[in-house]
């Protein structure tokens, strides 16, 4: 599979915080990569310069074949590259309808009338159907969370960013997410995936990457990093 | 009864008030742009107007539909060329941009058509009226508030039943977020802008056929449509008829008690509403 992502000595500093620190890796076309790394390790920085909201001080970053350091966000999201925020931010004004009609229109440059049975179909999928007319200041953090998965999708991506989807919710709550996210990953989706909830993480990707300081530390098959000792002592905090 | 007739052309003059104010709302509640020369804007239009009207022989109302796109373009060039550069975290540089803008309008209208006072003839509208009852009301009063009540639905209906308002609102609640969903808020923005210039046109419409107007006049407009928006609460559409309304009133009211008052029962009711509900009447739930 050729790469769908790829960053190259990427690297991003906030004064003399050095928060990407020469960051190098591949997202093969249709894997799942799982990203963990204790809190201020930079895995929403990440995300920042993958969507372009940030833009990197030093490296290049290849999205689908394309030089895309330099191309601003709303640009890579009509190429494909959609995100759900680690704090869910619903637009409070519209309802869970117009939100998913707002994204799939612009996201994708169809007039609504073609795009609303499938933002109707998402929302059946996300389980956000019953609400579609709620406004979505409303919400369930559960619900709003599946918003966010909602409104990436209706942009119909190839690559989807999550960033700790799964956080704060009850266990039960997590499963059934983790179930609509498996479901869209099988569908041949490309996902990035930030998360603390480690066995949500793990049920579905198939390689992980942890950072810490901004520099990678490990990456590849996950049983493989969670039983490597330096993954351990920084990510568990445990001393073996 | 006279106090009844008092009320009733305060209401129609409010209509004016919050024609003036429509467009400055629609642009703060959508960007948070202060625009200080959106009096003088009036007044360009005005002016556009009147010269529509004299070199075409068009009626006002041709004239303004006219004007309308014209407005519209400028409109969305100020936008595209001048102010979305200006838009960010920080309110001051709007601010400076078009209080410049306003200096720049006002001087240049000098240039072009003299300090001299002016008016657009409205011909037999300008002094026709229809009784009801005890009150008689001008025909042009009673149109520019049918206006601002059909500016006010065809706005509430544009930010609520169609797919550019959807992204209006989406833009206005968080402009980072929706460009993450492949909205433009830069394009977005520009055809707001746009779509306000058309509601001045309107506004100027009824300046002009109304009243005597000169290049200075814009900033004391200005007041009035500030008044009217932040009695109404911001972002309300509703609200700022209803704020254009309250100005309308306390004006011929105080005007009714003494004709010194006029402007400044305006002021005051703004004032008073300012100290119970600083907030405005109808402050939107979420902001």
């Amino acid at each position: 599979m050729p790469a769908i992502l790829s960053l190259k000595d990427v690297s991003k500093s906030f004064g003399a915080l050095t928060v990407t620190d020469s960051v190098t890796f591949d997202v093969p076309e249709g894997q799942a990569l799982g990203i963990i790394g204790p809190n201020g390790a930079g895995k929403s920085t990440l995300f920042n310069l993958i969507t372009g909201n940030l833009s990197a001080d030093k490296g290049r970053i290849e999205y689908d074949g394309r030089d895309v350091t330099k191309v601003p966000p709303m640009q890579r999201c009509l190429s494909g590259i959609g995100r759900s925020f680690q704090i869910p931010q619903p637009f409070d004004r519209l309802t869970v309808f117009e939100t998913l009609l707002v994204s799939a229109t612009h996201g994708r440059g169809a007039p609504e009338r073609e795009v609303e049975d499938d933002c109707a179909a998402i929302l059946e999928r996300t389980e956000l159907i019953g609400v579609a007319n709620r406004p979505s200041g409303t919400l369930t953090l559960l619900q709003r969370k599946r918003l966010e998965l909602a409104r990436a999708m209706a942009t119909r991506p190839k690559l989807l960013l999550l960033d700790e989807i799964a956080g704060g919710l009850t266990e039960g709550e997590c499963i059934a997410l983790v179930e609509t996210i498996r479901a869209i990953h099988a569908e041949g989706v490309t996902i990035i995936w930030i998360e603390h909830v480690l066995h949500a993480l793990t049920s579905v990707v198939e390689r992980l990457l942890v950072l810490d300081f901004g520099k990678i530390i490990g990456i590849g098959d996950p049983d493989e990093i969670m039983a490597s000792r330096e993954v351990r002592e920084i990510y568990l905090g445990i001393e073996i | 009864m006279i106090w009844i007739d008092t009320i009733v052309q305060g209401i129609l003059l409010g209509g004016l008030y919050a024609l003036f104010a429509l467009g400055l709302s629609l642009v703060f509640g959508i960007m948070r742009l202060v625009n200080l020369a959106h009096g003088d804007l009036i007044v360009l239009a005005a002016y556009l107007i009147l010269v529509l009207v004299t070199l075409l022989g068009l009626g006002p109302f041709m004239a303004a539909l006219l004007a309308a796109p014209i407005m519209f373009g400028i409109g969305w060039a100020l936008q595209r060329l001048v102010l979305n550069r200006v838009l960010g975290p920080d309110i001051l540089p709007p601010l400076l941009v078009t209080f410049g803008l306003s200096v720049l309008l006002q001087n240049a209208l000098q240039e072009a058509f003299s300090a001299d006072s002016r008016r657009i003839p409205a011909g037999w509208l300008e002094t026709s009226s229809v009784s009801l009852g005890p009150v008689s009301l001008g025909l042009m009063p009673l149109l520019t508030f049918a206006s601002a009540i059909l500016v006010t639905l065809a706005l509430q209906w544009l930010f609520y039943r169609t797919a550019l308002g959807r992204a209006f609102r989406a833009t206005s609640d968080d402009p980072t977020t929706a460009s993450l969903m492949g909205v433009k808020p830069e394009a977005i923005f520009a055809k707001a802008t746009g779509i306000a210039m058309v509601v001045v046109t309107i506004a100027a419409l009824y300046l002009g056929t109304r009243a005597n107007f000169d290049p200075t006049i814009g900033p004391a407009r200005l007041i009035y449509a500030f008044e009217a928006v932040i009695i109404g609460g911001l972002g309300s559409l509703w609200g700022t008829l209803a704020g254009g309304v309250i100005i309308g009133v306390a004006q011929t009211v105080g005007a009714q008690i003494n004709p010194e008052w006029q402007i400044l029962a305006g002021h005051v009711a703004f004032l008073v509403v300012l100290l119970v509900r600083p907030r405005g009447l109808f402050p939107r739930a979420f902001d």
